[in-house]
């Protein structure tokens, strides 16, 4: 196996008695699209300064290309950051700002005018490179703290929330040139961000933080298909959790457990006809959401438990009422069981 | 970089290195000229005034006798001393309400009432004479208090001789001409120590959202009950922070009370002759303890009130 | 949000700036009046003789000439310590940190007396004789907040990531203060420095502690205003005055206006 890009080993943060990194170790493969996911103060944004060299751990060590970092300073470091506030430089043209990066290492006016011209064309951005930063709008600013920070090549890039600041469509186009441009440099990129969407669709991976741990690192698909604890199952998406108190029907055990709101089916309770594989539970209609696309059925159970079941809208005939009796039917292999988190 | 690593390290780059990796080293440096300036020429002046107030003047030497006693704030509290301090903290205290009362509409006008460019024009008119010479501007006060000065000009003009005379020989604050009664002297400072008050109060002001207001008259309230209700409470950090300046300022004058005013001394002046004249060291210190300690207890009000915040 | 002002408002407004400026104008005035014995208004005359009076006054440039000293040597020290302080209590929450600033303002927070009453027995118990840089000691001490003020406020408007942006890209902290730092705080700077200059230039109280037989330009003027001789020509100087120090009270403003207000804080 080659080298990982980053690797955390048993690294923590603490400010004053707060523990913003907790005892947290994962590694970051050469060439992949690793998101760390969580709420704010989760330790996310803490972790990606550590790799950046803006803090230092208290314990653990941790290594970029496999060197390890203690002691080394942010510019001696192969990381390059694009920062939340983007951080442009105001009292430098968009080129110049480019440039920095080459200018103080000392690469020649000539080769660091041609390489940031090149790295401005990359994000879409020629013909700017004379304004400066205030005479550009959010989403240029953004690709200009893009191209300087990739005009270095380094062997990581690290994104901090780089697209919390924009509009949802702006975002969403980015997000898609983001990934392109991942795939098309082959640089690691650790993507921060609190939009659990957004991690989904982009990342190869993903670390759920939550109070400064890693709740759960996996694939998306992984991550959402199978949450391993509450606070995954409720972070990533939207999932019924139901404590072990009352989920006895749902597994064997007094363990809590989750489930999709979207792999279950709810039929009104005269139309019953038992299907293979499905267990079913008796319940009543207490609210309807309607979503457009879905509609977001409440069902409080027998016992009380009240549970969501998501319903595509294909059509709108079979659509159930408030205080309507109906069955609730799910699939065992469905159910998650959740081990105890951090919250 | 791996350029970097490459080649020899220069000394800036092995400085900055080992600067990044003792953070508390860096801070003590720059700390540690200013902080040396201030402690060693500022605090340490301070303090070994603050301690001669603990000597005594010998009374037939007349120098300095360097041994503990508490005689000297036996002294200051003698009823004479007793009343420069009074007579000082009155005065403090007038100017002080006045200013506030003066300063509060053009605050709020600048605040509320005014476009950028206006706002910007106020903001200078009041900025000018807060920086400019405090020295030319007492002498300006000087020209209009004198007896035949504009001030008694315009009086004549309007045949009003009779009043001012007649406020002249009041008790107390009246006296020979305005510039020799307290009178003058109270509209000398009111007038070098106003800007610090409107300042304030206009940041204060402005931190004020306009909707507050919207707020309040659509509940009902007229004009009136507003200002009351909803913009004097919220502008009164501003007013106290404003009002440490003016009461501070007005407690350690010397210059004002001497040129303009009788020959009742204030604090400053008191101060003044003390340590030059009279030599007394050991009281001038004395009396100096007094504003500081005012201004303490005034401090640790306003600071519970949060006039900081509106600084 | 522009409210319209009721009249009593605007009249208060008005006669406010009135109260603060028309004094002002006086001096103006009186320096060009015939009467050089008592300040009779209206003057009986006006001349610009006192103008051609004064430029001839060797006494009032010797005094010109060592306020300028002081202030310029005053105004670099004071730029120098106040961007070190202003540097350390911005970049590190360390212990302290409000004392440090507490302790930087308190030389104008407490009455100018007491400053140039210490200074002047610590001068006294510690020999030292009065000269240029026993002047210089009070003013750059209280010279120190102006800078430190106006510095501080730049760095809170600039955001801490641009230090680590330029980090990150590469720069030492050498160059990072050189190209990113020292650019983003060279107005403010530049403000500080104005405005230690005209603080110290016509600073008095202190002055007149640490001074000992010389004179500086408000000094000068403070022995004519108790012992008047031509009092035109102390008006002369007066608008020579105003006009010295307007000029970067202004330069000051323009430069920093679109950050936060600089002066709230006082002398």
């Amino acid at each position: 196996m080659t080298t990982p890009a980053v690797e955390f080993n048993g690294v923590g943060r603490h400010f004053g008695s707060v523990r913003a990194v907790d005892d947290v170790s994962f590694a970051v493969a050469t060439g992949e699209f690793f998101s760390m996911l969580g709420p704010s103060g989760s330790g996310k944004t803490t972790c990606l300064r550590i790799i950046a060299g803006f803090e230092q751990p208290d314990t653990g060590d941790i290594r970029v290309g496999g060197r390890d970092m203690k002691g080394v300073p942010p510019y001696e470091r192969d990381v390059n950051t694009v920062f939340q506030d983007y951080a442009l430089f105001p009292h430098m043209s968009v080129a110049d700002n480019v440039a920095y990066g080459l200018m103080v290492t000392g690469v020649d006016k000539a080769k660091r005018r041609e390489r940031a011209f090149e790295a401005l064309s990359m994000v879409k951005l020629e013909g700017l490179e004379n304004r400066r930063p205030a005479q550009l709008s959010g989403g240029q600013r953004q690709r200009v703290a893009l191209a300087r920070a990739l005009v270095k090549k380094p062997r990581v890039l690290l994104l901090d929330e780089p697209l919390g600041a924009l509009d949802l469509k702006l975002r969403e186009q980015m997000q898609v040139e983001l990934k392109a441009l991942q795939r098309q440099l082959g640089i690691t990129f650790v993507y921060v961000t609190h939009d659990q969407a957004e991690a989904l669709s982009m990342s190869d991976r993903l670390a759920v933080f939550n109070n400064g741990r890693v709740e759960q690192i996996g694939t998306p698909e992984a991550v959402y298909e199978n949450p391993e604890t509450a606070f995954v199952a409720g972070f990533v998406g939207v999932s019924n959790i139901v404590d072990g108190a009352h989920a006895s029907r749902f597994i064997d055990g007094a363990h809590a457990i989750a489930i999709r709101p979207e792999k279950m089916l709810v039929l009104a309770r005269d139309d019953e006809v038992p299907i293979d594989g499905y267990r079913a539970a008796n319940g009543t209609v207490t609210d309807i959401q309607y979503h457009g696309s879905s509609t977001r059925y409440q069902v409080t159970l027998d016992d009380d438990v009240a549970l969501h079941v998501t319903v595509p809208n294909r059509d709108l005939s079979g659509r159930l009422k408030v205080r309507q009796a109906v069955q609730v039917r799910w699939r065992v292999e469905d159910v998650h069981r959740l081990r105890n988190g951090s919250s | 970089m791996t350029t970097a690593v490459a080649t020899a390290p220069s000394l800036g780059r092995r400085l900055s290195n080992g600067l990044y990796r003792r953070p508390t080293l860096l801070l003590l440096l720059l700390l540690a000229p200013p902080l040396m300036w201030l402690g060693i020429v500022y605090l340490g002046s301070l303090f070994a005034l603050l301690a001669q107030s603990f000597f005594s003047i010998d009374e037939f030497t007349g120098l300095v006798r360097r041994e503990f006693t508490l005689s000297t704030y036996a002294q200051l509290f003698s009823p004479a001393n007793v009343d420069i301090v009074l007579r000082t903290a009155l005065m403090a205290a007038a100017v002080t309400v006045a200013a506030a009362c003066m300063g509060f509409p053009i605050a709020y006008y600048m605040a509320r009432c005014t476009g950028p460019r206006m706002k910007a024009v106020f903001y200078l008119a009041v900025m000018l004479p807060l920086w400019s010479s405090y020295l030319v501007r007492v002498y300006a006060w000087k020209l209009i208090l004198a007896k035949e000065g504009i001030l008694g000009w315009f009086f004549a003009q309007l045949h009003l001789t009779w009043l001012l005379d007649a406020v002249l020989a009041l008790p107390v604050i009246g006296g020979a001409s305005l510039s020799v009664s307290y009178i003058g002297m109270f509209l000398v400072f009111l007038y070098i120590w106003l800007p610090f008050m409107i300042l304030p109060i206009q940041a204060a002001l402005e931190r004020v959202p306009p909707s507050y207001l919207d707020a309040s008259s659509d509940l009902g309230a007229h004009p009136g009950q507003t200002l009351r209700h909803v913009i004097l409470p919220l502008a009164f950090p501003g007013i106290v922070a404003g009002s440490i300046f003016t009461f501070s300022l007005t407690l350690g004058d010397y210059i004002i009370p001497g040129i303009v005013g009788s020959s009742r001394l204030f604090i400053g002046q008191a101060v003044f002759v003390h340590q030059g004249t009279a030599g007394n060291i050991p009281l001038a210190a004395a009396f100096s303890v007094v504003p500081i300690v005012i201004m303490a207890i005034y401090l640790t009000w306003a600071k519970r009130l949060g006039a900081f915040d509106a600084l | 949000m522009r409210y319209k002002a009721s009249l009593g408002l605007k009249v208060a407004a008005f006669g406010g700036l009135a109260f603060l400026h028309v004094p002002l104008g006086l001096i103006f005035l009186y320096a060009f009046t015939t009467e050089d014995k008592s300040y009779q208004f209206p003057p009986p005359g006006l001349t610009t003789r006192w103008f051609e009076v004064a430029w001839n006054r060797q006494d009032i440039w010797d005094a010109l000439t060592l306020s300028v000293q002081v202030a310029a040597v005053s105004t670099v020290i004071a730029l120098v310590l106040g961007t070190l302080a202003a540097a350390a209590v911005f970049r590190s929450r360390f212990f302290g940190r409000e004392a440090v600033s507490l302790f930087i303002i308190l030389p104008i927070a407490l009455p100018g007396i007491i400053t140039g009453i210490s200074l002047r027995s610590a001068f006294n118990l510690a020999d030292i004789p009065f000269s240029f840089w026993t002047i210089v000691l009070g003013h750059a001490t209280f010279c120190v907040v102006v800078v430190y003020n106006n510095v501080v406020a730049r760095f809170r408007r600039t955001s801490a990531s641009l230090v680590e942006a330029s980090m990150d890209l590469g720069a030492d902290g050498f160059q990072t203060f050189r190209y990113v730092v020292l650019p983003n705080i060279a107005t403010a700077l530049l403000a500080g420095g104005m405005l230690a200059f005209a603080l110290s230039f016509d600073e008095v109280i202190v002055t007149t502690f640490t001074a000992g037989q010389q004179s500086t330009l408000p000094i000068w003027m403070l022995t004519e205003l108790v012992r008047p001789r031509q009092r035109p020509v102390t008006n002369v100087v007066a608008v020579f005055v105003i006009a010295v120090t307007f000029v970067p009270i202004l330069v000051a403003y323009f430069l920093t206006r679109d950050t936060e207000h600089v002066a709230g804080a006082g002398k």
